[in-house]
């Protein structure tokens, strides 16, 4: 089914999408004349496939779950933010915060990222096969940030458990974050991120990884309660 | 928030449509700033004649007309709503004399040879319509949609700002210096029309350029002299550049083919540009100086 953004209002697709109407069982949608809509497709919740043909606005596929989000440009601030589950994957460039907040999924940006690339992520698995900008991974607590380019300032600034695969070089590492030993376990994790994102020419062997220190917040299991 | 939007034309190919080009830039832009708007264009250089954008707020238009052909050299006076755009070979220093001390409640927007300032309160659509942008040609032009955080909604808080010949300036963000600063090119001589933040910004813009040095040179000196959030664009009569701070909270795009290089705040203010989905796409990197022409 195509959806053409020149015909229809932004909000009347994205309902078309959100309430899926189950007597279609209609699931493979593309997406036409986006011109730097915001907010396109954000909100979706169940299993599809969505094609947007161009360059999309803000929180594109923002709190997403389930839903295949393919983006033939690039996309504004904060793609996939907040994303719970299922796959988006920007072809050109994203702008500042992709994915940021996101619980789980996987967002695949195949251009650079800018700056605050996995900002406070907390799950979801994100991998940029250009460089990032400056604060990325700022704050974040979980999941896997993977960059097959190169790192702004600041990388992983306060952050908690997320580890953070680079290929390229780091400009500086931010307060707390410092260069972590690839095992074997990390190796393989890399390996399946790599091949799903269809990245043949690096092997996961040449990414440093970078994590917490732990020595700036100071969370104790034997202390959850007081939380 | 605010909304800024600049197109410089490296060819001659939409040199007519300038205007058509810019108008749908701001109107795109209104969600980011629906309190006033404004804009500059360049058109070809007047190598006799200086142009001096004038906004006569309330003064019939007819009164300004017969007291001002008293009182400067043989002028060509249009009128566009509630500006004028006054043509002749005084000199600035006679012409802003003139402007203000022998009228009260007109305020001079800009002057140049080559530069055009219109701005006004309201939405961007009917600012836009109500000074006929698309009808203007030129060789670039920028524009700004407010959403006013840091003084009131006025003409003098509109943007763009001029504070030199030729020249203006643009603004998204905020400035946490203005104050002192404006004291420090004060003393410079240089003068203020408001209380504005981004004023003094264009202010410090063209104390650097009247010392000589480039727009370049300024507006890296300017990383360190600018405390604030910002994306600036600035255009003098023969040149273009976007500037955004070290933190680059303020978002800007650019989209450059053969004919033109564009930047905006959102993609949206450019998704009707000819050929903009075959064009470079990126973002201006923080602390950069990006600039086309001189």
């Amino acid at each position: 089914m195509e959806l053409d953004l020149k015909k229809l209002k932004l909000r009347s697709i994205n309902e078309t999408l959100q309430n899926l109407d189950r007597k279609k069982n209609e699931r493979d949608f593309k997406v036409i004349n986006p011109e730097g809509s915001h907010a396109l497709c954000a909100g979706l919740t169940e299993d599809m496939n969505i094609n947007i043909k161009g360059h999309v606005g803000y929180y594109c596929g923002g709190m997403n779950q389930k839903a295949h989000i393919t983006i033939e440009g690039n996309a504004g601030t904060g793609v996939g933010e907040n994303m719970m589950s299922g796959k988006i994957h920007v072809k050109g460039n994203a702008s500042q915060s992709a994915g940021a907040t996101a619980h789980g999924g996987l967002l695949i940006i195949d251009g650079d990222a800018s700056s605050r690339c996995g900002i406070s992520m907390k799950g979801v698995d994100i991998v940029v096969k250009g460089s990032v900008g400056h604060m990325s991974g700022f704050m974040s607590q979980s999941g896997n940030l993977i960059v097959c380019g190169d790192a702004g300032e600041a990388l992983g600034d306060s952050l908690y458990e997320t580890n953070i695969y680079i290929k390229g070089k780091v400009k500086s590492l931010g307060a707390d974050c410092v260069e972590k030993k690839m095992d074997n376990k990390h190796i393989k994790k890399l390996k399946k991120y790599l091949k799903e994102a269809k990245i043949k020419n690096l092997k996961a062997e040449s990414f440093k990884r970078y994590g917490s220190a732990r020595e700036l917040y100071n969370f104790k299991i034997d202390n959850l309660s007081s939380y | 928030m605010c909304g800024i939007v600049g197109v410089y034309l490296k060819t001659k190919k939409f040199e007519k449509d300038l205007g058509k080009i810019l108008s749908g830039m701001l109107n795109n832009m209104e969600s980011r700033g629906p309190d006033s708007a404004g804009f500059a264009v360049y058109k070809t250089e007047n190598e006799k004649n200086y142009k001096y954008s004038i906004c006569i707020n309330k003064l019939n238009f007819d009164d300004f007309k017969n007291e001002i052909i008293k009182k400067v050299k043989k002028p060509t006076i249009s009128q566009f709503s509630d500006h004028v755009i006054l043509i002749t070979s005084d000199e600035p220093e006679k012409v802003i004399k003139v402007i203000n001390s022998e009228f009260t409640d007109i305020s001079l927007v800009g002057y140049g040879r080559s530069i055009e300032i219109f701005k006004q309160v309201g939405n961007p659509k009917d600012v836009v319509k109500k000074f006929k942008l698309e009808t203007f040609s030129g060789s670039h032009g920028i524009g700004h949609t407010r959403m006013a955080t840091e003084s009131a909604i006025t003409t003098d808080g509109s943007h763009p700002y001029s504070t030199g010949e030729d020249e203006c300036l643009v603004h998204n963000g905020s400035l946490s210096n203005h104050n002192n600063l404006r004291r420090e090119l004060k003393k410079q001589g240089n003068i203020f029309n408001s209380e504005n933040d981004t004023e003094v910004a264009a202010g410090y813009v063209s104390n650097s350029l009247s010392n000589n040095k480039s727009l370049k040179d300024t507006l890296i000196s300017g990383l360190k002299d600018l405390d604030g959030f910002y994306t600036f664009i600035t255009g003098t009569r023969k040149g273009f550049a976007v500037v955004r701070d070290e933190i680059a909270c303020k978002p800007a795009v650019i989209a450059e083919t053969d004919d033109y290089v564009s930047i905006a705040s959102e993609f949206q203010a450019m998704a009707h540009l000819p050929s903009v989905n075959s064009a470079k796409i990126f973002e201006p990197e923080p602390g950069i100086v990006y600039s086309w022409g001189n």
